[in-house]
């Protein structure tokens, strides 16, 4: 009973996560009390947005590593509309930030669906030219706290019963997602084209397009987190989250996602997007320097990386029949 | 056999007639046509290369055909995708079960056709209670939720054809449905497979097996070279009037075989074992000799060769190669102590598509045709020219990539990389699978060549004209073992595949 | 033809001539390119034709060319090395390190080395001993090499390099020849020897179109592989020996982001990014148009981070543009 449990990856990733607070705890009781673990995954929340969106991705065999640009030049014209029409309410922001994100990933998409470009190649060119284009967009300038509404800030830390609104929208979007990905034929195409993209053709499944609409959702929910991620921080410039499509890729694959696609759950991305979170949130608690965090995620993505490819490495086809469990 | 024979007058659930298709230097298929009718089982025959597969891939809408009509119930169609082919009726079950290993059983089932609740979400609970009765519909009784990896490959085709239920399939193509499966669960399939003609399903049924032919098919059709060579009543043929379609010619006349003085032990293989795939492996080869490996597909002896090259490790076991004890642990190793091994999937293991021949041929051979690490060209083209027209390779220049010759011309690449590096024996794993008969022979008297020259040679085959057609002696496996050893004077098909299939199966079948 | 009494049929070794190859390839596409660059280059300023001033604009691509000499074989093979500008900021930091002690020139240049040997290693063994997918495992090392710098330095910076080590990054071999691009010269010819005229980069080409064939064939893939990780290693230590030279200081933010430009410079140079097929004088030749680009357009005032759209622009249309071709030839031919 317990090795089958330990041979589940969501819960072998809670176990990690808990004797990680644990030993944190056991010198610096204060990080596990309720209030401040629910700061640090507020702090965590839009990582995992967007890893949600990068899982669906992985899930197809491809990658995104335009994510943090998508999010960056979002988050620019969430700001610059914001400075230039104050009055325009904020949920109207969110959507037009939103519906760029997944502009943008349409664009990552159709090259890869209907060009074939490589993924790795298409997201590292659109990644350079997103952060170009805010740099054409401002001029290089920033767009400053008080050059945003007070309404445009305000949002993500609104008190929503104790729970700050960032919170309650990553909460909302893993719901969101894992209705997505269990119970849309969407969701379990993304399983099925990374999984084995030859039978998904024969079930009818058309790899290109679900691949599309993989990189249309990884662009809509990096979109909505430039919003979050510039009203929160109160500052837009063309380096924000420069290097974060990294962090994000890091909680997926600490997720358990496999990068060879079709292995991966909601319930992984967003552990391993905590799992990040506790260890960038306790980095200043227990006194290690915040330049740390860097190499301690590469650390992890590759112990990460190699536990995986350890549990996926399949079995041998088994020809002697008593070797055979039947 | 166990029912009366297809009503002649009832209309074919699917017509398909003049179909052509061709690929880059291959013709596929050359103007076949095949009825399927319902409540018949259609058996699909011919050698490997004769053009089924390619007609399930046209069946199924994966291939386009380059001439032809398909005709589903009486009006003319196209199968532009495979989930038009699927819309239209035909579904198939693979040879390797195309699946989702990480996804449920009851997933597999669905996949894109789940049932929906009035939200537009896939009703789960429906969907494995439905999976579950499905299941139970092909005589199978695991719980549908677990997760597909964690079946054998047995339990794996039930699944597929629960799926093939599950889409009410008019037509179901099963492609080589038994050669994974135990005797009890061949059973079960016979009995499913009477079922599935009992509600009325269409069944092409592509299978080597002749005892399961004669035992559960009603109409037979036979390929061979891309073209059909005849059809008609299963009840009518006999199964040696079968074979001479499929061969076209008498057996022996096609073997080049020469007489050759077999000489002293070459190589001695003795307790080799390993820990999933085979054991008990002892064996002698001899200088001159040809040595067969006949057994059914997934027998263990393409993972017992790749082993003795160095691709796998053995758990035990020695080798011994002029009397010297060998360990091995590498190809390259097996290349410079003289044991090659031209392996069985051409595209994915023996030809580098996407580089010249010359380079091809001279891969494993570098060291002979360099000067301390530097490539001398013109030594290179020397070597690949010698062996290429020993070989009869036809190409337009050596030069030209690999991937542009055709099936048989790639095969005599592969081979001529592997027999440049001058070996003392050479492991030939189904040498002639999927080339055109031209190659073929050319092919068969080149091994003939080399055996009268005093190379050892093992060839691994699955074909039994081929393995009685060229072997000195034949050593059969079934399920990691050694099962049987013939010498050439005691060799009979029957012999060879009551050896193969185990005993008990064969007093079963209808053949013997 | 000593074997033609053996064949039924000659097989010509060829049927186009050496010229016929040259006309046809990418690298001529390429030297049309370039030709053009220059051309409009010396038109749109002129400054572009002094030869001091293209000397210095030789520094623009020098240090990536480097790296991308041995990313070429790296993807060539198959695989990719996206860490190599996190290990240029780890060599330069334990050199800015050894210099706090007082350690010599020729002690730097082993040290730079070393650790760029020793970073290639850790990606090979991962990689090969572990078989972990390239990608992922570069990606990871690339966040543990510049976090080791940023542990090292913080927001700090070394500097106080000893005079005779700027030779390397600011020395001048013979007239307007620089140290670093008679480097680069030296590099080109021994990576093109390397790739084009040895068993080596025959095994690289055999894995990176068919790994399993390769391995069939008597290829020691993993060993072969191992190698290329440990030459792209070293050549991100030499290029950081090169940039910090010329710098004369080190922060862990050095050189960041050079993986993609060095990604961009193997494939424009028409290395297929999904392996198997590539040369040297196509990196060589996309590297001098790189160059010329980025100091054309330095000439015309154009910030950096606009070059870097056009780059990333290059970068999809050099792989779609060819795609686009065949696929209109196609149509036209049905």
């Amino acid at each position: 009973m317990i090795a089958k449990l330990l041979k589940n990856r969501e819960i072998l990733l809670v176990v990690a996560v808990v004797v990680l607070l644990a030993l944190i705890a056991l010198r610096f009781p204060a990080f596990v009390a309720p209030f401040n673990l629910a700061r640090v995954y507020n702090d965590t929340s839009i990582l995992i947005i967007l890893a949600l969106g990068q899982m669906a991705v992985i899930l197809t065999r491809c990658i995104d590593l335009s994510m943090a640009a998508n999010l960056a030049l979002c988050g620019m014209v969430a700001a610059m509309l914001n400075a230039a029409f104050p009055g325009l309410p904020i949920p109207l922001i969110i959507l037009a930030a939103m519906a760029l994100g997944g502009l943008l990933g349409m664009i990552n998409g159709t090259l890869v669906w209907k060009l074939d470009i490589p993924p790795i190649v298409v997201t590292l060119g659109t990644l350079t030219i997103f952060r170009g284009l805010i740099f054409l967009l401002t001029d290089g300038k920033w767009i400053n706290a008080h050059e945003m509404s007070e309404a445009f800030k305000a949002l993500p830390r609104l008190d929503l019963a104790g729970v700050p609104v960032l919170s309650w929208l990553s909460l909302l979007m893993v719901c969101v997602m894992f209705l997505v990905m269990s119970r849309t034929p969407l969701g379990r195409a993304f399983y099925a084209v990374g999984g084995n993209p030859h039978a998904a053709i024969y079930t009818g499944i058309d790899v290109g397009r679900t691949r599309f609409f993989a990189y249309c959702l990884s662009g809509t929910l990096a979109g909505l987190s430039g919003y979050l991620w510039v009203s929160r921080y109160a500052v837009a410039y063309v380096d924000i989250a420069a290097g974060f499509e990294l962090d994000i890729i890091a909680a997926c694959v600490i997720g358990g996602i496999s990068i060879a696609g079709g292995i991966g759950s909601v319930a992984g991305a967003v552990l391993g997007a905590l799992f990040l979170g506790v260890i960038k949130n306790a980095l200043p608690v227990i006194n290690i320097s915040p330049f740390a965090q860097m190499a301690i995620s590469g650390t992890v993505i590759i112990i990460a990386v190699a536990v995986n490819a350890r549990a996926e490495r399949r079995k041998g086809r088994v020809i002697l029949r008593k070797a055979e469990a039947v | 056999m166990l029912q009366e024979k297809t009503p002649s007058r009832a209309k074919p659930a699917i017509t398909l007639e003049g179909i052509s298709k061709s690929f880059p230097g291959v013709r596929a298929l050359s103007d076949v046509s095949l009825a399927l009718y319902p409540g018949s089982v259609t058996a699909l025959i011919g050698e490997n290369g004769a053009g089924k597969s390619t007609l399930v891939k046209i069946l199924t809408g994966i291939y386009q055909p380059d001439s032809g009509v398909i005709r589903v119930a009486d009006s003319d169609t196209t199968f532009p995708t495979a989930l038009a082919a699927a819309r239209a009726g035909v579904t198939a079950i693979h040879q390797e079960t195309v699946l989702f290993d990480e996804l449920s059983v009851a997933e597999n089932i669905f996949l894109g056709h789940a049932p929906r609740n009035r939200f537009g979400l896939i009703d789960w609970k429906k969907l494995n209670a439905d999976a579950e009765a499905l299941l139970h519909r092909a005589g199978a009784d695991f719980d549908p939720t677990i997760r597909l990896r964690d079946l054998g490959i047995a339990k794996k085709h039930l699944v597929a054809i629960a799926r093939a239920l599950s889409v009410d399939a008019q037509v179901v193509i099963m492609d080589e449905p038994t050669a994974a499966l135990s005797h009890k669960e061949i059973h079960e399939l016979y009995a499913l497979i009477e079922r599935l003609k009992a509600d009325g399903k269409a069944i092409l049924f592509i299978s080597h097996k002749f005892d399961e032919i004669f035992r559960i098919a009603d109409r037979y059709t036979v390929f061979r070279d891309g073209t059909m060579v005849g059809e008609g009543l299963i009840a009518e043929v006999s199964q040696d009037d079968l074979v001479r379609m499929m061969v076209g010619r008498a057996v022996d006349s096609v073997y080049p075989k020469k007489e050759v003085r077999i000489g002293e032990p070459v190589l001695t293989v003795s307790g080799y074992r390993h820990p999933t795939e085979f054991e008990d492996i002892n064996f002698e080869l001899r200088r001159g000799e040809i040595l067969g490996f006949y057994g059914l597909v997934g027998a263990g002896r393409s993972e017992f060769m790749q082993s003795l090259i160095g691709i796998t490790h053995p758990s035990a076991g020695a080798v011994k190669l002029d009397g010297e004890v060998l360990v091995i642990r590498s190809p390259a190793e097996a290349i410079r102590a003289g044991i090659v091994y031209v392996p069985e999937e051409r595209g994915r293991q023996g030809a580098i598509i996407g580089m010249p021949i010359f380079q091809n041929v001279t891969l494993p051979s570098l060291s002979h045709t360099s000067r301390s690490g530097f490539l001398k060209l013109a030594d290179e083209f020397a070597l690949a020219r010698e062996y290429t027209s020993r070989l009869d390779l036809r190409a337009a220049s050596l030069d030209q990539d690999v991937g542009t010759l055709s099936g048989g011309n790639q095969q005599k690449v592969v081979i001529a990389k592997w027999l440049a590096t001058k070996p003392k024996v050479i492991i030939l794993d189904e040498p002639t699978k999927g080339i055109d008969i031209g190659s073929k022979a050319a092919v068969h008297a080149f091994m003939s060549e080399l055996a009268a020259q005093g190379l050892s040679v093992i060839m691994v085959s699955s074909e039994i004209p081929e393995i009685m057609g060229m072997s000195d002696r034949v050593i059969v496996m079934r399920e990691g073992r050694i099962a049987g050893r013939f010498e050439r004077s005691e060799l009979t098909a029957e012999r060879l595949v009551r050896a193969a299939a185990g005993i008990e199966t064969q007093l079963n079948g209808r053949a013997a | 033809m000593a074997h033609a009494q053996l064949s039924p049929r000659n097989i010509p070794d060829r049927l186009e001539g050496r010229g016929a190859r040259i006309m046809k390839s990418w690298e001529a596409l390429l030297i049309v390119v370039a030709t053009l660059i220059f051309l409009g280059n010396s038109f749109a300023s002129p400054y572009f034709l002094d030869p001091w001033n293209l000397s210095d604009a030789t520094f623009n691509f020098t240090e990536k060319a480097m790296i991308a000499f041995a990313m070429a074989l790296v993807i060539i093979s198959g695989e990719i090395d996206l860490s190599v500008a996190s290990i240029i900021a780890l060599a330069s930091t334990a050199m800015g390190y050894a210099v706090q002690l007082g350690v010599d020139t020729p002690a730097l240049v082993a040290i730079g080395l070393g650790v760029g040997l020793a970073c290639g290693a850790l990606n090979g063994l991962l990689i090969t001993g572990l078989g972990l997918p390239s990608i992922v495992v570069t990606i990871g090392t690339m966040s543990l090499f510049r976090g080791l710098s940023f542990i090292i330095l913080g927001d700090q910076a070394f500097t106080g390099y000893p005079e005779s080590f700027a030779w390397f990054g600011q020395g001048y071999v013979w007239w307007v020849f620089s140290f670093e691009f008679t480097l680069f010269v030296l590099l080109a010819v021994a990576y093109g020897v390397l790739l084009h005229k040895t068993n080596f980069g025959r095994a690289v080409y055999a894995i990176g179109n068919n790994q399993t064939a390769a391995l069939f064939s008597g290829v020691r893939v993993a060993r072969v592989k191992f190698t290329l990780f440990l030459l792209t290693g070293l050549m991100a230590g030499l290029a950081s020996i090169c940039l910090t030279s010329r710098l004369g200081s080190t922060r862990p933010s050095i050189a960041l982001g050079w993986e993609l430009e060095v990604v961009t410079m193997v494939v424009l140079g028409g290395v297929n990014i999904l392996g198997g097929s590539g040369t040297i004088p196509g990196v060589v030749l996309a590297a001098l148009i790189m160059g010329m680009v980025t100091f054309g357009f330095g000439l015309l005032n154009v910030p950096g981070i606009v070059m870097s759209i056009f780059i990333g622009l290059l970068l999809i249309s050099v792989i779609a543009l060819p795609i686009l071709w065949r696929r209109a030839r196609r149509r036209l031919a049905h």
